[in-house]
């Protein structure tokens, strides 16, 4: 295949020819070629499964190749293991950050090579300056010495680069870097990409965060089913063309169109909710055939808010009022037994049994409902199970299938969801509910959420996403330092005024 | 097992219709998450020392791995709720030696007067009384008060262990009814009582982990209990009977030990806890947490009083003994973590 992108501009610092790699016999990449110019990002999108991390481990030497030909900087490449790709000038960093936290950042970044004088004494001062050095072209102002532990996610990922910077990486792989950012280290991190770039160092981003794919990368390779669909410039691939690339769907039917209007019946009535420290005398309504959307930066609240309202975390102040009862003494056991459900931030840590079958996940919140004299009535529940699981587009061999650890971050989340709605919710929190997984999923999710709002349930929707946000809610409850800062109605939906909110640039 | 237990635990794998390679290789990998292969190895063993020492089929030998199996087998089956949870319970040991003396101490005690099977009785509800304490004492500082398993465990071992010999001078205490001697050592023909006494908390152990709300909680919070707890499992209640369960069927061990004794002793049971841990992690309970069946530990049971007796048998001395048993277990603990290893590759 002749590759136009090797004829202009910047030298080829990588290509891919042809690379095939199976797994038990089941082809995951079909010959997958493309090639990457040195100063330059290259954008690599697909939904989850496409291959993306298939290619990407293949690069980083963590699997080797069935067929085909890796080159950088012109020269065959097949590393056999993550030192020879570390030898050729490629660093990974990788979605679940790889660094230490009870070691120092110093240690951290030298960890694989420690300069030493003899045979065991570490050079600590030298590699504290370098470190130093290291960190100051991240612009990470900390101390050397200072324990990962002590840093935010965001710290963490500049550690990985300055990491990379370390061994004077060429091609920097980012996968997924933004999940666990804010807005503002997001900011930080792209400037970083930029500087990497005109440092004639090469870049492959890895995200669904598809904005920001198109802000960084001038080039774009999209990946279905482990093959190129299509790759090219930037200007080739407007939004909606990548989406449909990727899916073979539109964006227009990422949010499905909903039928049914709120009503005025209040269904969640919050009012002054205070904890010190954590949020501020917050109050609203939330009405039957609702989503509310929770908008706002990392640490405003919004997650807190949800957690104390499921029970979780406790409340000094305020009232929360279910159907038109009080419900004051609240703990999740309560909270599910009146028809409440909460889909938490974090699937791995509070939504899953990682380690148990689909159905015994399915099943564990709904318990109580399906119990007589403490035994388990599996004669109902078995039924009522797969019905949940087949309703959130669980395939049939999905549900049967082992740990829920083995299924992609889409299908694990329609576990989470099958759990709750096995509970039967009239309020459902959905904190974050797409993160991380990719569009195709997320629109089956989008039309879970209308389906619910359609039989009465109320959502209240928390996400990072605005255009989610916009996209799916009817009102938008922004807050800011653990305060409402406003309500921005589906009539007034803008994304600045609403950035401006969660901000505190105030509406003029 | 029926189809409807697959939710339980990891014991079984949900057959789905596939190509008939998958199939087999699907068989093959339910039998290695399974326990059957514990039982397999156990009668490999007996059949490969049968050579050797031909006195292991002796029906009297039979009848004697069955009495010893027993009150460990309870004891055991107490720990793996505990284990389940990812904790541990190590003061099942002084629960056995505190409960033997408390329930020893009431059957002689001259105010009650009572005499018979009236004084083995008023022993067995002391016995569950104090163990329903010691237990509680362990869930309450575990879930109350965030502490530790094991911490906790670890210093109520030594208290009761040490409440235990300071309470009795160290002394042994003899004059026991006739009755307890009757229920721990004879049976019904071929039935041991103790067999009968034990069989009601195997069968009740079972349902409980397969069959009740509390077993799929219990397997909840062993595997991840923020998890749980944000699904509505009430996770301190359900530790906290884990504790009381454990030492519960400790007393009830304790009750057998005591009468195949026929002493109420305060440093009963000190030795048996590698059997438990081992009866336990050789039966497929994970140390983990959030893996263990009742079938498992009953094979694991068998196969370390199976060690026990046939190491006896051959004349080897009790050191001998310990020090195999310490091999076998470290080899079992070794396959587990091959064959977790192997079904996870296979997954």
């Amino acid at each position: 295949m002749a590759n136009d992108l090797a004829n202009t501009g910047n030298p080829v610092a990588l290509q891919y020819h042809g690379i095939t790699k199976s797994f038990f016999g089941v082809p995951v990449l079909k010959g997958v070629t493309f090639s990457l110019r040195a100063g330059h990002a290259l954008g690599l999108v697909g939904e989850n499964g496409a291959g993306k991390s298939t290619m990407m481990n293949i690069l980083g030497g963590v699997l080797v190749a069935d067929g085909g030909q890796l080159t950088v900087n012109g020269q065959a490449y097949a590393p056999k293991n993550p030192k020879d790709a570390r030898a050729r000038g490629i660093a990974f960093i990788h979605q679940e950050l790889n660094l230490f936290a009870n070691l120092s950042i110093a240690e951290n970044i030298f960890l694989t090579g420690f300069p030493k004088t003899g045979l065991f004494a570490i050079k600590r001062k030298e590699i504290n300056e370098r470190t130093r050095t290291l960190l100051a072209s991240v612009q990470l102002a900390a101390e050397p010495t200072a324990k990962v532990e002590t840093l935010s996610p965001g710290e963490r990922q500049l550690v990985e680069i300055a990491k990379a910077l370390a061994f004077d990486a060429r091609v920097v792989i980012f996968d997924e870097p933004t999940t666990s950012l804010t807005a503002r280290e997001c900011e930080r991190l792209f400037a970083l990409i930029e500087k990497l770039k005109v440092q004639g160092r090469s870049v492959i981003y890895i995200s669904h965060a598809l904005e920001d794919v198109r802000r960084l990368c001038e080039d774009f390779v999209i990946l279905r089913d482990g093959e190129v669909v299509a790759q090219g410039p930037r200007e080739d691939f407007s939004l909606d063309r990548m989406v449909s690339l990727m899916v073979g769907r539109k964006l227009e039917q990422l949010f499905p169109a909903r039928s049914m209007v709120p009503t005025a019946t209040a269904l969640l009535q919050v009012a002054g909710l205070s904890q010190p420290g954590v949020i501020e005398n917050v109050s609203f309504t939330l009405h039957k055939g609702e989503v509310l959307g929770v908008a706002g930066l990392m640490g405003s609240g919004r997650s807190e808010t949800a957690r104390i309202l499921f029970g979780l975390d406790p409340a000094a102040k305020g009232e929360v009022t279910l159907d038109g009862k009080p419900f004051p003494n609240r703990n999740p056991a309560a909270c599910i037994a009146r028809g409440m459900a909460f889909l938490t931030e974090s699937r791995r840590e509070e939504g899953l049994l990682m380690d148990a079958d689909v159905r015994e996940n399915v099943a564990v919140a709904a318990l109580p409902r399906f119990a007589g004299r403490g035994l388990v009535l599996q004669n109902q529940l078995q039924p009522k199970v797969d019905a949940a699981a087949r309703s959130v587009g669980l395939a049939e061999g999905k549900i049967a299938s082992g740990a829920v650890k083995t299924l992609s971050g889409g299908n694990q989340q329609k576990v989470v969801l099958a759990k709750w709605l096995l509970t039967e919710p009239s309020v459902f929190i959905l904190d974050e509910p797409t993160r991380g997984i990719d569009v195709g999923a997320k629109a089956e999710i989008y039309t879970l959420i209308n389906n619910l709002v359609a039989r009465g349930a109320g959502v209240l929707m928390i996400s990072s996403e605005l255009e989610e946000l916009i996209g799916m809610c009817d009102r938008i409850l922004v807050m800011r330092r653990g305060e409402v800062a406003g309500v921005v109605d589906k009539a007034h939906f803008d994304r600045e005024a609403i950035l401006r909110l969660a901000f505190g640039g105030g509406i003029a | 097992m029926s189809n409807g237990s697959t939710l339980i635990g990891s014991t079984s794998t949900p057959a789905a219709p596939v190509v008939v390679a998958a199939a087999r290789g699907a068989r093959w990998q339910r039998w290695l998450r399974g326990d059957t292969w514990v039982l397999a190895l156990a009668v490999v063993y007996f059949l490969a020392l049968l050579p050797v020492a031909p006195d292991l089929a002796n029906p009297e030998n039979l009848q004697l791995i069955l009495s010893n199996m027993l009150p460990l087998l309870v004891v055991a089956l107490g720990q793996m709720f505990v284990l389940i949870t990812s904790g541990i319970d190590l003061s099942v040991t002084s629960t056995i030696a505190l409960t033997s003396v408390a329930g020893a101490g009431t059957m002689v005690w001259p105010a009650l007067g009572l005499t018979g099977t009236a004084a083995m009785l008023a022993g067995a509800v002391a016995m569950l009384l104090i163990a329903g304490a010691v237990g509680a004492t362990n869930g309450l500082a575990i879930t109350r008060l965030s502490m530790p398993p094991f911490m906790v465990t670890l210093a109520t071992m030594m208290f009761f262990s040490g409440g235990a010999i300071w309470a009795t001078r160290s002394n042994g205490i003899p004059g026991l009814p006739e009755a307890l001697a009757t229920v721990s050592q004879e049976g019904f023909g071929f039935v041991p009582y103790a067999l009968m006494l034990v069989a009601p908390f195997v069968v009740g152990a079972h349902v409980l982990l397969t069959k009740s709300v509390f077993g799929r909680r219990l397997f909840a919070v062993g595997r991840n209990a923020k998890a749980a707890r944000v699904s509505g499992v009430p996770v301190a209640r359900t530790v906290f009977t884990a504790y009381v369960l454990c030492a519960a069927f400790a007393a009830v061990g304790a009750f057998l030990y005591t009468g195949r004794l026929e002493t109420g002793s305060p440093v009963l049971g000190q030795r048996i806890f590698l059997d438990v841990i081992g009866a336990a992690v050789i039966g497929g309970v994970s140390l983990f947490g959030g893996k263990g069946s009742v079938a498992g530990v009953i094979y694991g049971v068998l196969f370390i009083t199976l060690v026990d007796n046939s190491l006896n048998i051959l004349g080897f001395s009790s050191f001998a003994v310990l020090m195999a048993k310490g091999t076998v277990i470290l080899l079992a603990a070794l396959f587990d973590a091959m064959r977790a290893r192997k079904v996870a590759v296979r997954a």
